[in-house]
């Protein structure tokens, strides 16, 4: 308790911390191919796993690529595979559940069931059953990460309609003439919002997690494209031999963004809740 | 027990009392400079408008200051001890207990009120389970709760807000306090409630010598119950003295203008209008015939909980499943009448305004408007129906009445965006400024969201927007309510005014005589959703005949104010 009441203080500056570096990260997501210094794919058998040094700023693999164009490269297939996964599962799940708590009935009975179905599966094995099944291409990884996501945000949206459902200012709208969509979109949907955009930052870095999860166990993207998943599972081999750069570059990159993107949403919370401005 | 000293010596004593809130804009002096003592067994009443600082004083008395605000100075000392004025957790804080205004948020969502009134009362003494369970079923009767067994299993979102506060009343109670802090404790009651639970706390001052601080805005009801008042302005004790003396020779201007602002039931009442043209009789803009909604209760308390109850009390363990919130209401109003609908809450009379605007659809009956049933259209369907526009509402709380995010110009401009003529966005600017100017709110306001703006303002924007589209019926649900007595003074006026410039039909729904008295012709007495008496305002008030009509206006608080010196006053 006693440590809960310095959060408020401290959250601003953490929060604006993790922004810049969830901004940093989207540039070299945008820029990487012009800024990585040597070409990601390009094998060199004579400088395999050399150590970090001025040519090779995070050293070389097994194969002799560049650890830290591959990092570079990598961030922007990760990124936009988290990006695209959380804005699927965003779009869906908010319409569901805003849908599915406004009207109740056998359409809030259908939306949950099939909430409570999904989530009664251990998620990330989900994921793997839809790759394996669909085949490990991008498309379907953001498709898994998407489905395994999308629960939580029907969830959220239908428990902050069902608190503002009967809202005075919702009957208001409904008297000044708003039919039921125009109520779900104009006036409940925007005062639901903040939850779910905190939610979605949240639900950033588990994606993150996920689609390199399911690389690192090989159903997902292939080799030889960089990404930080595949990276961490090649570099698993030298563990033990001592060649520490090959797995530890992109577990830091990883771990850096998934980070930045919890600490962001903590940040956006309190950003959003009154009681704290 | 307490002893010969202890009786002669204030109980509380607070002396110089400073708080500081901290905010964006640096400290705010939220209370300055308060000294005030109660002694056992007497009530003080603290009055004051919202922002005064009439709670703070309470909740550092009681050391729940929220996390932004702390004590600069001062001291506060109880039973001869003094508090610790740091903390923020209570603590050492036995034989005091306080009431909030908002009864729901201060109860356990998820917990049976009863269990909660024993939660209470086996933490603070040695009964047993079944002892405590009795006991709470008795408090629960003292606070006249009806059906005291089956509301024991009730949980906080199944009773009426009045309700509730009959609860926490009860819990502050069930520990035998020796000082009781009641912030607004009646505060959105119905007369009648209010009546009976002050005179429980009168009856147990007496009784226990349990001293009692009432914080209120109403300024009639201080007045009638304590025996000295404290004024309160801007943090500051402005006034301070015997009810009487305070009431009848008030020093200072701001006293005067909150006397001159309190609405009597025994003076202002306006001429009936009578609006019959050449005798004929005006045919009924609303016609409601045999009006009924039932709701459906859902499972009273568990399984267990119930067999429980009905072991233990057979006779009352009954189970009734549906519940008639309305019950075969019929009732016409002519155009350009204003009737007032009275009742306690739970009576049915929110539910009724509901079904006449449409929010809700009814279970049986019709609601005939300009002889067309309107009742027999979906509430679903009801926005677009061609009756829209001519039935407004203005709702009980202007705060939670207005879309937090949208300004209070768009909250005006909406109505006329869905139902209005179409027209560009210089034509519904002007139009809005003008509905702006015609509720006496500057226009300056009109890009401001609610929460940047006062509990009069929000007021203002949400009768703007209900007579948008130039409504021949506008049904008023307490408008007034959640109002200081100054800004309520204000806002009657204006509805008066707009009756009579735009030739409203006003359906006002109230609890508040004294407030119905002063804009009514006819009045309605609702209870237990029927409608048992009707009449003209002065001939019902005057002569109720009705045992719970007779009941309502004998509940009035009348407290002695006296006008021949208040004649300065300023109006806020």
């Amino acid at each position: 308790m006693e440590f809960a009441r310095h959060l408020p203080y401290m959250q601003p500056r953490a929060g604006s911390g993790s922004l810049i570096l969830i901004v940093a990260l989207g540039l070299v997501g945008v820029v990487a191919p012009w800024i990585a210094p040597q070409d990601p794919l390009a094998t060199n058998v004579a400088v395999a796993l050399k150590p970090p040094s001025s040519i090779h700023w995070f050293g070389t693999d097994a194969v002799g690529r560049d650890v830290f164009s591959r990092v570079l490269i990598a961030t922007r297939l990760d990124l936009s595979i988290a990006a695209t996964a959380v804005a699927l599962a965003f779009i869906v799940g908010a319409a569901a559940g805003t849908i599915s708590g406004y009207f109740g009935g056998w359409i809030d009975a259908a939306i949950g069931r099939l909430t409570d179905t999904i989530m009664a599966f251990p998620l990330f094995v989900l994921a793997m059953g839809i790759v394996a099944a669909a085949g490990n291409t991008v498309a379907n990884i953001v498709y898994a990460t998407a489905i395994i996501n999308i629960p939580t945000y029907i969830r959220v949206a239908r428990a902050e309609v069902l608190v503002r459902r009967d809202a005075p200012f919702i009957q208001a709208a409904r008297l000044v003439g708003n039919g039921p969509p125009r109520v779900l979109a104009f006036h409940l949907f925007p005062n639901v919002l903040p939850p779910l955009v905190v939610q979605a930052s949240l639900n950033m870095s588990y994606a993150i997690l996920n689609a390199a999860g399911l690389s690192f166990i090989g159903l997902g993207v292939r080799p030889p494209t960089p990404e930080w998943g595949i990276m961490v599972a090649d570099g698993a081999a030298f563990i033990i031999s001592g060649e520490w750069w090959v797995w530890l570059f992109p577990g830091l990159v990883l771990t850096g963004a998934v980070l930045a993107f919890n600490i962001a949403g903590d940040g956006l919370r309190d950003f959003f809740d009154p009681q704290k401005r | 027990m307490m002893s010969e000293i202890g009786a002669i010596e204030p109980l509380l004593e607070i002396e110089g009392l400073c708080v500081n809130i901290a905010s964006r804009r640096g400290n705010v002096a939220a209370v300055r400079n308060v000294s005030l003592s109660v002694a056992p067994g007497e009530i003080l009443g603290v009055v004051g408008e919202s922002g005064s600082g009439k709670s703070v004083t309470a909740l550092a008395v009681i050391g729940i200051l929220p996390a932004a605000a702390c004590v600069a100075q001062g001291r506060v000392r109880f039973a001869g001890r003094a508090l610790d004025l740091t903390g923020r957790h209570g603590g050492d804080r036995d034989g005091l207990a306080i009431i909030f205004q908002n009864p729901r948020a201060a109860l356990n969502p998820i917990r049976p009120v009863g269990r909660q009134l024993v939660d209470a009362l086996r933490v603070h003494s040695s009964l047993s389970m079944g002892q405590a369970t009795a006991r709470a079923v008795e408090l629960l009767k003292q606070v006249r709760i009806r059906e005291p067994v089956r509301r024991f299993w009730s949980y906080p979102f199944e009773l009426s807000g009045g309700m509730c506060q009959r609860v926490m009343i009860a819990i502050a109670l069930a520990c035998e306090p020796r000082l009781l802090i009641a912030d607004e404790p009646t505060t959105g009651l119905d007369v009648t409630t209010q009546k009976a639970i002050i005179d429980l706390i009168v009856a147990l001052a007496a009784r226990r010598g349990m001293a009692t601080v009432l914080i209120t805005h109403d300024l009639a009801l201080a007045g009638e119950r304590c025996s000295r008042l404290a004024v309160m302005q801007g943090g500051q004790v402005v006034e301070i003295g015997a009810t009487a003396e305070v009431l009848s020779r008030p020093r200072e201007p701001y006293t005067r203008s909150l006397i001159a602002a309190t609405p009597r039931a025994d003076q202002g009442a306006r001429p009936p209008e009578s609006r019959t043209l050449g005798g004929l009789v005006p045919k009924p803009l609303l016609l409601v015939e045999g009006l009924c909604r039932d709701y459906r209760l859902r499972n009273a308390g568990g399984t267990a909980a119930r067999a429980w109850a009905r072991l233990s009390h057979p006779g009352e363990a009954r189970r009734i499943d549906i519940v008639r919130a309305v019950d075969n209401v019929t009732f016409r109003l002519s155009a350009g009448e204003s009737v007032g609908l009275v009742g306690e809450s739970g009576s049915g009379k929110s539910t009724l305004a509901a079904l006449i605007v449409r929010l809700i659809d009814p279970s049986a009956g019709s609601i005939l408007f300009r002889g067309k049933d309107i009742g027999a259209i979906r509430a679903r369907d009801a926005a677009r129906a061609p009756h829209r526009r001519e039935i407004q509402m203005v709702f009980q709380d202007p705060s939670a009445s207005l879309n937090p995010r949208h300004t209070a110009f768009a909250a005006i401009a909406e109505p006329i965006r869905r139902l209005g003529p179409l027209a560009g966005n210089r034509q519904l600017d002007i139009v809005v400024r003008e509905l702006a100017e015609m509720v006496e709110l500057a226009p300056a306001l009109l890009t401001r969201l609610p929460h940047q703006l006062s509990g009069g303002e929000k007021a203002r924007v949400g009768i703007a927007r209900a007579i948008a589209l130039r409504p021949s019926l506008l049904v008023l649900d307490e408008p007034t309510a959640s109002l200081d007595v100054r800004v309520q003074a204000v806002i009657l006026d204006l509805l008066a005014k707009l009756r009579s410039e735009f030739e409203l039909t006003y359906l006002f729904v109230s609890h508040d005589l004294a407030v119905v008295r002063r804009i009514c012709d006819r009045v309605l007495v609702m209870r237990a959703g029927c409608i048992v008496e009707s009449g003209m305002t002065e001939q019902l008030l005057s002569a109720p005949t009705h045992p719970y009509t007779k009941e309502l206006v004998a509940a009035i608080p009348h407290a002695v104010v006296s006008r021949e010196h208040c004649h300065t006053a300023p109006t806020g």
